[in-house]
């Protein structure tokens, strides 16, 4: 294993420029290269469903939104409250100590106006995502734009959808408020709220 | 090479179905077990490794979503596509590169929660040439079993062993708290059980369990300043892959085992695995990959699994028990965290701490997972308590 | 922290950057495995182990993808194993590969990357909506296009960035690609054809985007020992880093990738440097996005928070005339962006330019320490890898 056999002599440097750029493999096909039987291929459809057990902290949050509510737990190590809930901080890695109510309005940390679908087509109306922070009912406070600790914001947010009249409008630093799916609609999912609207 | 040692270990039982927890509450849970067992908090780990698929997820990287309910933020983190033993092989490299002391490794099933399983195992299959024939991925361990059993001399004497193995591992089962199907099996059971994928009947396939287990490793000098709990020892550790090409695999010998084993032995310094080997936990998704990989590993003579088995040599009264813990046919299937329960087991035993299951003489023990089909990958690992 | 054993690159190789390959995962995993070995003289049966980096299945659209692609990356009958931190892979794959032999398992490594996106209908995009969380964000109907423009936006808007400075980035990497025998969207543009280029998701423009690609990429690493008697030019892997953050977005303020910094400094303390912005001589950042590169420069501590548009700006980053070149190859943006293999892909051209290889890309005075990183998952993980030659 120690000493050089016959295969490993001293390379000569066989470098990217050696290897003239018509010896690099890969060749690209076109779309047409498919419809013109100019290529095999096999198509699959893969069929996998899944059903995720949301657990004690999403199934929670879950069932308040069906409600019209917003909750979070709380740590009392590093004073964050946690939203989405978790039953564990990940920064002090020990259980939560309480449930906490959250307001319904919150800050915008971060928007985008989004002209694409998830298959890249076109749309007309487009999507505005944000990362909101979600307003705290009891101190500490919820995120403003300078608060960046090393937790990020003490009151923690959820990335979700904005719908405002003219986007070019739209601020970092703005304040929305939640527009909830009547109560008869809710299910229980992060859609009972249907977007956030900017509040003055 | 600097030594390595497991520290601690923490798992959940491993159940059918765990609907009241997430997976990340389930690894958090483990978690906390196993830094308890170590004596260490979290911020003390210096390095995580877990084992995972996307598609048991039903996540695209799945990577993303790990450190949380480790304790991992902002750490080295990553996730390796194999079983529980490469991730611990992996950790055992990373500390004796000298880059870390402290390295958790962690993998967790919650296979309850995919609906389709058969589709999920389809899609592993090469999509070309494998996937179109529309049959069941668990078809080639059928096929297998049939290989294996045309290679052996004496026919017979096999359906009797693999009844044996069965038998064995759901009993054994019953002892182990962390185990989802302990079973007593009755002749009459295991006759009227239906054939799944003739020859496999659906008791010597192993079902499917959730489960998380956590492990940390630390390095020896490490493990000197601390007063945790007694150290089991990473004497050797091995892992191969033959090909995923169907036409080219060895279908009778699994190659895959003897190669990984062949790595580990050197690695540990074992010429003499019969004598110097006390038990061992060795894959058993099917029953009759006991027997297979018993043999590849050098237990017995290829083609012989069989005797050993009907001589009793692999009870957890005999000379050389195999798979105390009940295997996966006993714990449950669980993906990648097979492996991580095999290792639960063995460091119990080497710590004198398995209760009703305690060898009285246990001081080396080997772990050898397979990724199932349609992998021919299989990892080795060898434990000792000095 | 002194690692057991000094590691090498050997060898490198890679596969043309193409939007749809007619050459099958494994044919192009081998194809560069193939090259790699070939240039560094040794042959399958001296390979020790083998790593494998690939990142999400649903492209190549086979579950256990790993396994499917084994043989196509010499892993036959040896230990072989795919490690996987989304997009961060292609730098992690030689790291993992690293502690293989500085532990002293293993003399020689054969790392490879590979991606084929193109199989994913009915666009490999689609195959990024599972990566959100399942029960928060899938039903919103997310798409990948968000995660890159809200973190640019608060970029932009932090530190008061105008568009016009990181469209710069785009115009520079796809020019310096033009260079790349590889490169599948190099060419001549200007700041202009960036702005005049579609809004996708504001505020990012298509021309900001680095394209879907098929391709791979491949190293050799060897012990210092082997590494001595195949080569009289090792180029020494000097430091190590990576870190993974928590996905939870209001954890961290997405102007600064503080992942990178954590993984930068783990490389840098161990490489020894303690000023990189005057030790490193190139840097390869992960350019998915042009925003991403001077995201990236900031995190990598070779600029200032907030002024990397401006050190680009004043021409610091130029490959030709910069003090520090920035992504010489033409990065993702210029040579193409097949997920695990585009981090490859600037660990092999670190490889060729501290060799002097790098014919028309070569960035003058002898450079002799670089630095890749890439990055990846939801946008938290940072891989950083620093060579050096003697």
């Amino acid at each position: 294993m120690n000493a050089l056999s016959k295969d490993q002599t001293m390379s000569e440097s066989t470098t990217l420029e050696t290897t003239a750029t018509n010896k690099l493999v890969g060749t690209n096909l076109r779309s047409r290269d498919f419809r013109t039987g100019g290529v095999f291929f096999e198509v699959a459809k893969p069929k996998l469903e899944y059903a995720w057990d949301t657990g004690k902290a999403i199934g929670k949050f879950l069932t308040e939104l069906k409600k019209g509510k917003i909750v979070g737990t709380y740590c009392a190590q590093c004073k964050r409250t946690l939203v989405p809930p978790r039953m564990f901080c990940e920064l002090c890695f020990k259980d939560i100590d309480k449930w906490v109510p959250l307001k319904d309005t919150g800050v915008i940390q971060t928007f985008s106006v989004c002209f694409i679908t998830w298959d890249m087509k076109r749309v007309k109306n487009p999507q505005i995502p944000a990362v909101i922070t979600i307003d705290t009912v009891h101190p500490p406070e919820a995120g403003s734009l300078d608060k960046t600790t090393p937790g990020g914001w003490r009151g923690g947010g959820f990335m979700h959808l904005v719908k405002v009249k003219d986007w070019k409008s739209l601020k970092i630093g703005d304040r929305v408020k939640a527009v909830w799916k009547p109560k008869a609609q809710r299910k229980g999912a992060i859609t009972d709220i249907k977007y956030f609207e900017v509040i003055k | 090479m600097r030594k390595v040692a497991i520290i601690g270990i923490g798992a959940t039982k491993a159940k059918a179905k765990t609907p009241s927890v997430s997976y990340k509450e389930l690894t958090y849970e483990a978690a906390k077990l196993a830094y308890k067992d170590a004596h260490i908090g979290h911020q003390e780990i210096d390095s995580f490794v877990t084992l995972a698929e996307d598609f048991n997820e039903g996540t695209a990287i799945f990577d993303e979503y790990t450190p949380d309910q480790l304790g991992a933020v902002l750490k080295p983190m990553q996730t390796i596509c194999h079983d529980g033993l490469v991730g611990i092989a992996n950790a055992y490299m990373q500390i004796a590169s000298g880059l870390f002391d402290i390295v958790v490794v962690e993998s967790h099933s919650k296979i309850s929660n995919i609906k389709n399983k058969a589709s999920l195992e389809h899609y592993a299959l090469d999509p070309n040439w494998v996937a179109p024939l529309n049959m069941p991925a668990q078809t080639l361990a059928a096929l297998e079993a049939n290989c294996y059993a045309q290679s052996l001399s004496v026919n017979g004497q096999l359906k009797e062993a693999l009844r044996s193995v069965v038998t064995k591992n759901k009993s054994n089962a019953k002892k182990n708290p962390y185990a989802a199907y302990p079973q007593t099996v009755t002749s009459k059971e295991y006759e009227k059980s239906p054939s799944r994928f003739t020859p496999l009947k659906d008791i010597e396939i192993a079902h499917h369990a959730d489960g998380a287990c956590v492990v940390v490793l630390a390095s020896e000098d490490r493990i000197q300043k601390s007063n945790g709990s007694s150290p089991v020892w990473i004497l050797g550790a091995g892992w191969s892959t033959e090909t995923s090409e169907i036409g080219s695999k060895d279908w009778t010998r699994a190659t895959y085992a003897k190669n990984a084993a062949t790595m580990a032995y050197k690695m540990a310094q074992i010429s003499d695995p019969k004598k110097e080997i006390d038990f061992c936990e060795i894959d058993d998704t099917y029953a009759f990959k006991e027997l297979q990989h018993l043999e590849a590993l050098g237990a017995c003579q290829p083609g012989e699994a069989w005797k050993l088995t009907l001589d009793e040599v692999t009870q957890p009264n005999g000379k050389h028990p195999v798979n105390v813990s009940g295997g996966s046919l006993g714990m449950g299937e669980l993906l990648e965290a097979k492996g991580l329960y095999q290792v639960l087991e063995i460091v119990s035993q080497l710590r004198g701490q398995a209760g009703k299951r305690q060898l009285a003489h246990a001081r080396r023990g080997l772990a050898f997972a397979w990724r199932g089909v349609p992998t021919t990958s299989g990892a080795c690992l060898i434990l000792g308590a000095n | 922290m002194k690692p057991y054993r000094k590691v090498a690159i050997v060898g490198a190789g890679i596969t043309k950057f193409v939007h749809k390959a007619k050459e099958t995962p494994k044919e192009l995993s081998w194809a560069a495995s193939k090259m790699a070995l070939d240039s560094s003289g040794l042959k399958l049966k001296n390979i020790d182990a083998v790593v494998h980096g690939t990142a999400p299945d649903a492209f190549d659209g086979v579950h256990m993808k790993g396994e499917y692609l084994s043989e196509g990356s010499g892993g036959w009958n040896k230990p072989y194993l795919r490690c996987y931190v989304g997009g961060g892979t292609g730098v992690f794959a030689p790291l993992e590969a690293w502690y293989h032999i500085a532990s002293g398992a293993f003399d020689t490594c054969l790392v490879v990357c590979e991606e084929k996106m193109s199989s994913c209908q009915p666009h490999p995009q689609s195959a990024f909506i599972n990566i959100f969380d399942n029960f928060l964000e899938r039903p919103l109907g997310p798409n990948l296009l968000w995660i890159f423009s809200l973190e640019m936006h608060r970029y932009m808007a932090t530190y008061g960035l105008k568009l016009e400075d990181i469209a710069k980035v785009s115009v520079k990497n796809k020019k310096n690609a033009m260079a790349h025998p590889s490169a599948q969207v190099s060419g001549e543009i200007t700041v202009q054809d960036v702005m005049n280029s579609e809004v996708l998701a504001w505020p990012v423009h298509r021309l900001m985007v680095s394209p879907t690609t098929d391709g791979a990429a491949a190293v050799i690493l060897a012990s210092e020992e082997r590494a001595k008697q195949l080569t009289d030019k090792p180029v020494w892997i000097d430091g190590v880093g990576w870190s993974l953050d928590s996905a939870y977005w209001t954890n961290r303020d997405l102007s600064f990738p503080r992942y990178v910094e954590k993984a930068a400094r783990m490389a840098y303390d161990m490489a020894g440097i303690k000023e990189p912005k005057k030790e490193i001589h190139i840097a390869e950042p992960y350019d998915p996005f042009a925003y991403k590169e001077l995201h990236h420069l900031e995190g990598l501590l070779l600029s200032d928070k907030g002024k990397a548009p401006e050190d680009l700006a004043l021409g610091r980053f130029d490959r030709a005339t910069g003090n520090l070149p920035v992504c010489p190859s033409g990065g993702l943006l210029g040579v193409g962006n097949p997920i695990a293999a585009a981090g490859m892909m600037k660990v092999c051209e670190l490889f060729w330019q501290l060799r002097g290889e790098a014919g028309a890309r070569q960035v003058r005075g002898k450079p002799r320490k670089a630095v890749a990183q890439a990055w990846g998952d939801l946008m938290q993980v940072g891989t950083v890898i620093v060579c050096g030659v003697n």
